[in-house]
């Protein structure tokens, strides 16, 4: 009889400890090699800003995209995987992007609507305007005593204004060169000349047409201000200039 | 001691003992305080090396008729007269408070014991009368020196003319200047010398013309532009100067004889400041044709056009060697501010005369020896920069300063007889022009409209 209940506890105890040890710690299958994943499909997106436009204004187009080896834009051709782009579109167009990769092909379109302008405006308005932004945006150059090189603090000046009149190749102008009251009659004219001539020298080293130009020196016989003060003085000592109608 | 120096090249003007009495002043002066001594740093220029000034008596011109015009004929001359002999810069002219009573009108007036004792203590004396008969005006001049009683007769000339105020002053004149060439050391007088020069008056810059003495100042050019720096030709006969016209900055040559604007090439770019050769057959000038303002010289036709300079910077307003025409002085922004150099009139051999400061406006003297010119020794922003006339002698490059008296004092330019010196001055707070002596004595304002600039003095 008690060896029935020893046989019993041990195969109990046996068991036991067969589900005790088999529960302490996982049984790990074998390693295997994990299978060969899909490739991902590229991902594409386009946007233009704005995507409403007046003819001859720009918008500036922007894509993102991923897993693509082979990007391309209608009318841009190839392009990199991630950019923007200005276009000036003369009628409205739909754009689109086409991102090729390994995973397939992913599209993205946006459409710009262009609107037409109005009838032409009559001549002397579009003149106006033109001489209107000829004012607002060339600034006149400003000259050190005695000096007819432009100085860095110019730069910034001289660039905007080569910026305009790149922009604006029709527009014909005159460089007028201003001393202040200082000096000489004769010197003075001579060294307005000068003046004249570096702003002139300095717009068409930068592409604005050297035909647009004329010069002329006004020594400091026609100044902008009459104060015997050096803020005068720096006042009249100047590249300005003077649109041509 | 460049006070010393100056003084003994620069004294063809004045007399020997007033010369080293000052020279010996300032000389100690410099040495003891060993500062340039400014109260003293004035030439003294003069003809006539050792030769005292002539002290000479002219009494007032006496009426020879009845006529009424002659009372305002008579004061115009005598004034006239009277200047002209008293801005010579030679006589030493006895005061009209120490003359002799009684009127003199003709030889037989003359006592010459009365004249040449104290208090007169004349050497010489210019008299005469002058009267109106219908419309002619008939003056007799005599110059005599009293203290010769036996041969006393130096000049004896008759003028007639019309009995007009302006021939009255013409008459004047001539007479003034034969008296100055025989008395001045032969020396032609300037008293018919006439100023071109800008005027702002009628709203534009034009150009003007006047006696030497500021009188008659009358309009010559009518371009409604800008229109500078006149140069009357040698002979008289051409005025070439520079305007703003329709195609920017061009000489324009105007003819005193025909009273009109005569053809003269255009050069392109901005064409400044003419100037005659003495010989009257070349015209040096300004132009930017090249793109930078360089100095060239033309026939006077405008043919020929030679360029002398090519350095990059202003060069402007060239003035010949009145003496020789072989050289040329201007005016070169090529080292920053202006500096005043000379070259051949081929263009080489360039000298650099001025090395500080902004200097402009060269003149060449007559005898061929000095410039004038215009200087701000003292330039910037800030700095008390006084724009004064000064003279340097061009061998030695010494200077001395001419003006003192403030004020912007630019554009001298030379008397015929090299003993005056006319400019321009804003001292007045306008800009007009004066005159002085050329050691810087007796400056006096001739134009009083404002607006009156760059003065240029006729060849004779």
């Amino acid at each position: 009889m008690k060896v029935q209940r020893l046989k019993w506890f041990s195969l109990i105890f046996a068991l036991g400890a067969i589900m005790l040890l088999s529960a302490c710690h996982k049984k790990t299958p074998p390693p295997q090699p994990p299978p060969p994943a899909p490739p991902a499909a590229p991902t594409a997106s386009l946007t233009a800003d704005p995507n409403t436009i007046d003819q001859g204004q720009s918008t500036t187009l922007t894509w993102q995209t991923t897993d693509a080896t082979d990007v391309s834009i209608s009318f841009l051709g190839a392009v990199q995987a991630s950019g923007s782009q200005q276009v000036t579109p003369a009628s409205s167009t739909t754009y689109t992007l086409t991102a090729k990769g390994a995973g397939g092909t992913q599209q993205a379109t946006t459409r710009v609507t262009v609107n037409a302008l109005q009838a032409p405006p009559p001549p002397p308005q579009v003149n106006a305007t033109e001489e209107e932004l000829f004012s607002q945006n060339v600034r006149d150059i400003y000259f050190d005593y005695d000096k007819a090189d432009i100085r860095s603090s110019e730069q910034a000046a001289l660039q905007g204004d080569i910026g305009f009149l790149r922009q604006h190749p029709n527009i014909q102008f005159t460089i007028e060169g201003h001393c202040d009251e200082r000096g000489s009659t004769e010197y003075n004219l001579a060294l307005g000349d000068s003046r004249a001539t570096a702003v002139k020298n300095a717009l068409v080293q930068s592409g604005v047409n050297a035909q647009s130009i004329r010069t002329i020196s006004y020594g400091k016989e026609k100044p902008f201000c009459a104060e015997h003060t050096e803020a005068c003085w720096q006042e009249n000592r100047r590249g300005h200039f003077v649109y041509q109608k | 001691m460049g006070l010393f120096r100056i003084s003994s090249i620069l004294n063809w003007m004045l007399p020997k003992p007033r010369l080293s009495c000052r020279l010996a002043v300032a000389f100690s002066c410099a040495i003891l305080l060993g500062l340039p001594c400014t109260a003293q740093d004035w030439i003294k220029t003069g003809t006539g090396l050792g030769v005292d000034k002539v002290r000479l008596a002219a009494p007032d011109f006496k009426a020879s008729t009845q006529d009424p015009k002659n009372a305002d004929l008579l004061k115009t001359f005598n004034d006239t007269l009277w200047n002209d002999l008293d801005n010579a810069g030679i006589f030493d002219m006895v005061s009209k408070s120490f003359y002799p009573l009684g009127d003199i009108g003709t030889p037989a007036d003359v006592r010459f014991e009365a004249w040449s004792s104290p208090p007169p203590n004349a050497a010489m004396l210019a008299f005469g009368n002058l009267g109106v008969t219908g419309n002619a005006m008939t003056a007799q001049g005599w110059l005599y020196d009293v203290k010769n009683v036996t041969s006393p007769q130096v000049l004896g000339k008759q003028y007639q003319d019309a009995a007009t105020s302006d021939a009255a002053r013409l008459t004047a004149h001539k007479f003034a200047d034969e008296i100055i060439f025989r008395l001045g050391g032969g020396i032609p007088g300037i008293a018919e010398s006439r100023i071109f020069f800008v005027s702002i008056r009628g709203g534009h810059k034009e150009i003007w013309a006047m006696d030497y003495d500021g009188a008659n100042q009358h309009q010559i050019t009518h371009l409604g532009s800008i229109s500078l720096s006149p140069r009357i030709s040698p002979d008289g006969s051409r005025l070439a100067f520079s305007s703003l016209t329709k195609n920017g900055w061009e000489i324009l040559m105007y003819s005193m004889d025909l009273n009109r604007l005569v053809s003269f090439p255009r050069f392109g770019g901005t064409n400044l400041s003419p100037a005659w050769s003495p010989d009257g057959t070349k015209l040096a000038f300004s132009s930017s044709r090249s793109g930078d303002p360089e100095i060239y010289v033309a026939d006077q036709t405008g043919a020929n056009l030679k360029r002398l300079t090519s350095y990059k910077g202003p060069d402007v307003s060239p003035v010949w060697n009145r003496k020789t025409g072989s050289q040329i002085a201007w005016v070169s922004g090529r080292t920053g501010l202006p500096q005043i150099y000379t070259m051949e009139s081929d263009g080489a051999n360039v000298q650099k005369l001025t090395d500080e400061g902004y200097a402009v406006s060269p003149a060449w003297s007559p005898n061929g020896q000095f410039l004038v010119f215009s200087w701000i020794r003292h330039y910037g922003p800030g700095a008390p920069g006084g724009d004064d006339i000064y003279i340097m002698d061009i061998t030695s490059k010494q200077w001395v300063q001419l003006t003192h008296d403030g004020g912007r004092n630019d554009f001298p330019t030379w008397s015929p007889d090299g003993r005056h010196v006319v400019f321009q001055s804003s001292r007045s707070g306008k800009e007009e022009i004066w005159t002085m002596l050329a050691d810087g004595t007796n400056q006096k304002q001739l134009t009083f409209s404002g607006g009156n600039t760059q003065p240029n003095w006729s060849w004779k």
